[in-house]
């Protein structure tokens, strides 16, 4: 199981420029921010379940950028059908990372679906989604890089990681109106 | 805001097109079915059949965000599945515009409808949605284009809901 925090530093870590970068509600948000305030991110901390349509149109909307989410196993199964949306409606540039800690951690370690029976990548195939794999190694984190940069989306990249809490790293404002224009004018530049 | 072919769908798609709304996503309604059909065979608009109203929120957010202006097409029954969503347009300032079909209100068949009908103005009301309505055929585009503006120009959400009795019920038939 992967320690989530310096994985995700890692895939981070030289970031191009081309790259945009959105998270999930939750730990994901504070795992992005860890990796250093960049004005190309854009984290959500509400609305369950809505950043993967999100990642959807705003790679629909930038096909010239590549559009990277981290998301956790809770936002991702609150929404299983925009996997089918995602696959119907492709688009080459999107890569979207869940985190599976297989637990709603910041509740309380209550476990998710894929604790049991569920199996993300499985889900994301059969949506249609046929770039999909799981990674268990911390050292694949050189093959996520890839497949963000280099292959052709949409993708979708189960990492299952150790079920612990992590320090909160908060973004550089609460306040959404703030947040994304921050980040579209990352775009604009 | 006359449409080529006098119908009031083909005058929302103008207004569409007047306002470079260049991404339409959906779950389908008959109601909206002359619309979507136009705007897919309109090579400058993207259209999304989503398996969940609520995605369209996103959807739509993610595509502003890029710098691209879209509309959610809804019956009334998906307004429900939006609630929780509405709350990313809100607290972002990014403008939402969504078009419902109403259900449920006006010669109704089917009871299931309803509910979610006489639901539909007080739950977007309750998300700080501004509400428009049109009850008429030729109110339409000019109502479509009001709240496309108030969304787009203040960075707010605005639905229109088209009317039932405009529409026309459906009666059913058993056999």
């Amino acid at each position: 199981m992967i320690d989530r925090r310096p994985f995700v530093q890692k895939i981070l870590k030289n970031r191009k420029d081309n790259l945009r970068v959105v998270s999930g509600i939750g730990t994901s948000t504070w795992d992005i921010m860890s990796a250093g305030d960049n004005k190309g991110n854009f984290g959500f901390i509400g609305a369950m379940g809505q950043s993967i349509p999100f990642a959807l149109g705003l790679a629909k909307s930038q096909p010239n950028l590549r559009i990277l989410l981290f998301t956790g196993d809770g936002d991702t199964l609150m929404s299983l059908g925009s996997m089918a949306t995602v696959a119907n409606h492709p688009v080459n540039n999107l890569t979207i990372v869940v985190l599976d800690n297989e637990s709603y951690v910041e509740t309380g370690s209550q476990p998710t679906a894929t604790a049991g029976k569920s199996n993300l990548e499985l889900i994301a195939k059969g949506s249609g989604i046929s770039n999909s794999y799981t990674v268990t190694n911390e050292n694949d984190y050189e093959k996520i890089i890839n497949t963000i940069y280099d292959e052709e989306g949409p993708s979708l990249i189960v990492v299952k990681c150790q079920a612990k809490a992590t320090p909160l790293v908060f973004p550089h404002s609460f306040d959404g109106s703030v947040s994304i224009n921050r980040f579209m004018s990352s775009i604009k530049s | 805001m006359t449409g080529i072919n006098k119908d009031w769908r083909n005058d929302i798609y103008v207004v569409f097109k007047d306002l470079n709304i260049t991404m339409v996503s959906h779950v389908p309604d008959a109601g909206h079915t002359p619309l979507i059909n136009l705007c897919e065979k309109d090579n400058e608009i993207d259209v999304v059949t989503l398996t969940t109203e609520q995605d369209g929120v996103g959807l739509s957010c993610g595509a502003y965000a890029g710098g691209r202006k879209s509309a959610l097409l809804m019956q009334s029954s998906g307004v429900g599945n939006c609630i929780n969503a509405l709350a990313l347009p809100n607290i972002c300032r990014i403008p939402f515009l969504t078009i419902v079909s109403m259900r449920g209100e006006w010669g109704e068949f089917i009871p299931w409808q309803v509910p979610m009908g006489l639901g539909t103005p007080k739950v977007l009301e309750a998300m700080d949605i501004k509400v428009f309505r049109a009850d008429y055929k030729d109110e339409v585009g000019s109502t479509v284009d009001a709240a496309a503006r108030f969304a787009f120009n203040t960075n707010r959400s605005a639905a229109v809901l088209l009317s039932q009795k405009m529409i026309g019920a459906k009666q059913f038939k058993n056999g």
